[in-house]
């Protein structure tokens, strides 16, 4: 019978992002070191970008001065609109698309990319208004963006990014400089 | 006798010639006297083919002729609907008279191979396909079918390529047809598929032992009939009507009924007469009869359901094409229903749903069904309850109730204001921060919380991104231990719980986290109740 009820409700239960999402890394995005990516892929295909936790921004107590998702003079991401069940309109990014800047308070500017192939659904307007989220939360409400890649490519997408495993064992093979 | 007239003699003599069937040319006297076609067909011909040769006797004995006449009319009315003095009576001329003859002298040089002859416009449906052995066969299918019902409607399915000989045959008569009386067109000639079905209707019921035949019933027995050897015919018209062609992508052949009808009453007659031998060619087979299809209507049931189980989804999961789930709530409740109604197959539907780990409890959720192609439809109440009882027997995991027959109509109260209709949940709350029983009695005092809710994740890959907004009516809180109470909640419909707990990333505003300024999780979720009063209660 595969109908047995939880009644331990001590036992601390995976978080929603374990239950439900696949972790996967991009590492020293473009060669810049630790600029780390994580992407949280849901069940259903859906990928939520995410600063890794080894991200510079999210070192050493620094504070975020801005957030922008105007990438372009022509390109804002603010601007993605998708309508219907087809998510018809959203813009169409590539491994290597940028979503936003992010200048922090000493005034390094961090490019944030997508990392996956697949349509831009929606970027995170909460972060403009609370840029703490993004350091208090970065892998739940101070998330980037939300993108949906095709079906047919809902599995390749993630071949070259690095699993959680490959991830952990590249930073703890970084020069000591270089870890945070 | 046959009520036929004299104005009739000119078309019997020319469809005989052309090589029409003794029920065909009936059709085309526009002949509606169901009796006359239940006759074997055999005798029609005969009477036919002495009615065409007593010119002789008819012009001697005038006075009787007139009164035979009469009787005709009367009959004749019974066709047209229209008072006989309407229509002409004209004796034949002289020389329509000596016409007459030579047809008649062919009439009689042709009938000794009549017999074996398939006809050129019905292709043999009311030859030998239309009679007792054929009746037969449809009573046997539906005996085997072993369905249970009152009475039967009769359906026919014809070549399409029928149209184009009835055609043909049409523009062959149409001159002697419309001198027959005024008012008559292509629409008075009685359809193979009326001829059919006035002749096999008697048939059929009597092989069934006196079961009716209608012209509606829930019990459908369809009859089809195909001839390859002239499917072609219909070709020619493609060229003269491409748009009434166009190929489809359910259909095998572009040339239906529908369209071959379409086609033929766009061309012109001197077009279709170019392509298209007047009287038909004779075919040198007859129709191929296909399998009997019985079909009996949908029945609708409905009832609420529970579900017991934190590891069984409402439909069959299906992820690539393999299951992941042994079972599921529809087919557990199906699987019993199907079996008493003996039907084919059926469609469930259900007021929202719930996901595999949540369970429905209280009064449950109202669902229908449609069965399809049942081949037992009365229940009375008492056998309702008990195949209720064999449902929730069969299985632990779902419970039925208020299992009754609904007609198709009332499914709709289901749907209707689906939206307004409020939900209570139970939901186990886990707090990142530890708790006192006190930390969250405030829950408790808060009334018509609205929330902004951006779609879930969990389901934004098959639906639209929206912001809806959900209210949330009312919550109690009971305290379990440091980490963890039960929430109740009564919500709109088509408030998502879940997120609303966890925050869906920030995405439902407020959450349980912002409420408690702690992360909080939900681990299980029970739906207490489902607040639509359709199906009505059945007192158990
Ligand atoms: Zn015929």
């Amino acid at each position: 019978m595969d109908c047995v009820e939880q009644t331990d409700t001590n036992a601390e239960a995976p978080s929603v992002i374990d239950r439900y999402f696949t972790r996967w890394y991009r590492a020293d995005m473009k060669g810049k070191p630790c600029e780390d990516h994580c992407i949280l892929q849901h069940s259903n295909r859906i990928c939520v970008v995410t600063l890794a936790e080894t991200h510079p921004i999210l070192q050493d107590g620094r504070t975020i001065k801005s957030i922008n998702y105007q990438i372009s003079n022509g390109c804002s991401r603010l601007n993605n609109k998708v309508s219907g069940k087809s998510k018809r309109g959203g813009q169409f990014l590539t491994d290597f698309a940028p979503l936003c800047r992010i200048t922090c308070s000493d005034e390094t500017e961090y490019t944030i990319y997508s990392c996956i192939r697949g349509r831009l659904l929606e970027v995170n307007e909460n972060i403009l208004e609370t840029p703490d989220l993004l350091l208090e939360k970065p892998s739940t409400e101070g998330y980037i963006a939300v993108i949906l890649p095709k079906f047919e490519e809902s599995k390749s997408i993630t071949e070259n990014l690095l699993t959680q495993e490959e991830f952990e064992k590249r930073v703890s093979e970084r020069p000591r400089s270089q870890r945070s | 006798m046959l009520p036929l007239k004299e104005k009739d003699k000119p078309i019997i003599q020319k469809l005989l010639s052309a090589g029409c069937c003794a029920r065909c040319v009936l059709r085309f006297c526009c002949l509606s006297v169901h009796a006359a076609y239940r006759q074997p067909p055999q005798e029609t011909l005969k009477e036919l083919q002495a009615f065409v040769t007593e010119k002789e006797s008819s012009k001697v004995q005038h006075s009787s002729t007139t009164e035979n006449n009469k009787s005709h009319d009367a009959a004749a009315s019974e066709t047209l609907g229209g008072p006989p003095s309407k229509r002409a009576k004209l004796e034949p001329s002289e020389a329509a008279a000596e016409s007459e003859e030579n047809a008649a002298a062919a009439v009689i040089t042709w009938r000794n191979e009549e017999e074996s002859r398939v006809c050129v416009v019905c292709l043999g449906i009311l030859q030998g396909l239309c009679g007792a052995e054929q009746a037969a066969k449809i009573a046997e299918a539906v005996k085997k079918g072993n369905y249970e019902f009152d009475t039967l409607v009769l359906s026919v399915s014809l070549p399409a390529q029928l149209c184009v000989r009835e055609h043909s045959c049409w523009l062959h008569v149409k001159k002697e047809v419309r001198e027959k009386g005024l008012a008559l067109t292509k629409d008075d000639v009685i359809q193979v598929k009326e001829a059919f079905k006035w002749t096999m209707q008697g048939l059929v019921a009597k092989q069934l032992g006196g079961i009716a035949v209608v012209t509606k019933s829930s019990f459908e027995v369809g009859v089809e009939f195909t001839h390859p050897e002239t499917d072609s015919d219909c070709h020619f018209l493609a060229k003269s009507c491409p748009d009434c062609f166009k190929p489809t992508k359910n259909k095998q052949s572009a040339f239906t009924r529908m369209a071959v009808v379409k086609a033929l009453e766009k061309i012109s007659d001197a077009k279709f007469l170019e392509h298209y031998p007047c009287p038909p060619a004779h075919p040198s087979s007859s129709c191929t009869p296909q399998d009997v299809q019985c079909l009996h209507v949908s029945v609708f049931i409905a009832g609420r359901y529970n579900k017991f189980c934190r590891s069984l989804p409402q439909t069959p999961w299906l992820i690539d094409g393999e299951r992941r789930m042994e079972s599921s709530v529809e087919e557990l409740i199906a699987a019993p229903i199907l079996s008493a109604f003996r039907a084919d197959g059926f469609n469930f539907s259900s007021s929202g749903r719930e996901d595999v780990d949540v369970r429905t409890l209280g009064n449950g959720r109202p669902f229908a069904m449609e069965l399809l192609n049942p081949h037992r439809s009365r229940f009375s109440k008492v056998e309702m309850m008990q195949l209720q009882e064999t449902i929730n027997k069969s299985s632990d995991k779902i419970r039925v109730r208020d299992l009754q027959i609904v007609t198709r109509e009332a499914m709709s109260h289901m749907k209707e204001g689906e939206e307004e209709k409020t939900k209570s949940y139970r939901a186990l709350i886990w707090t990142q921060k530890p708790i006192q029983s006190e930390d969250i009695t405030f829950i408790d005092d808060i009334k018509d919380l609205t929330l902004d809710q951006k779609t879930p994740l969990r389901v934004l890959h098959r639906r639209a991104l929206a912001i809806r907004q959900r209210v949330i009516h009312s919550m109690n809180t009971r305290f379990v231990d440091s980490h963890h109470f039960y929430l109740g909640l009564k919500t709109q419909a088509g408030t998502y719980i879940k997120e609303f707990v966890h925050g869906d990333f920030g995405r439902t505003k407020p959450n349980m986290c912002q409420l408690l300024k702690t992360d909080t999780d939900i681990l299980e979720l029970d739906v207490e109740s489902v607040d639509v009063d359709w199906p009505p209660a059945i007192p158990e």
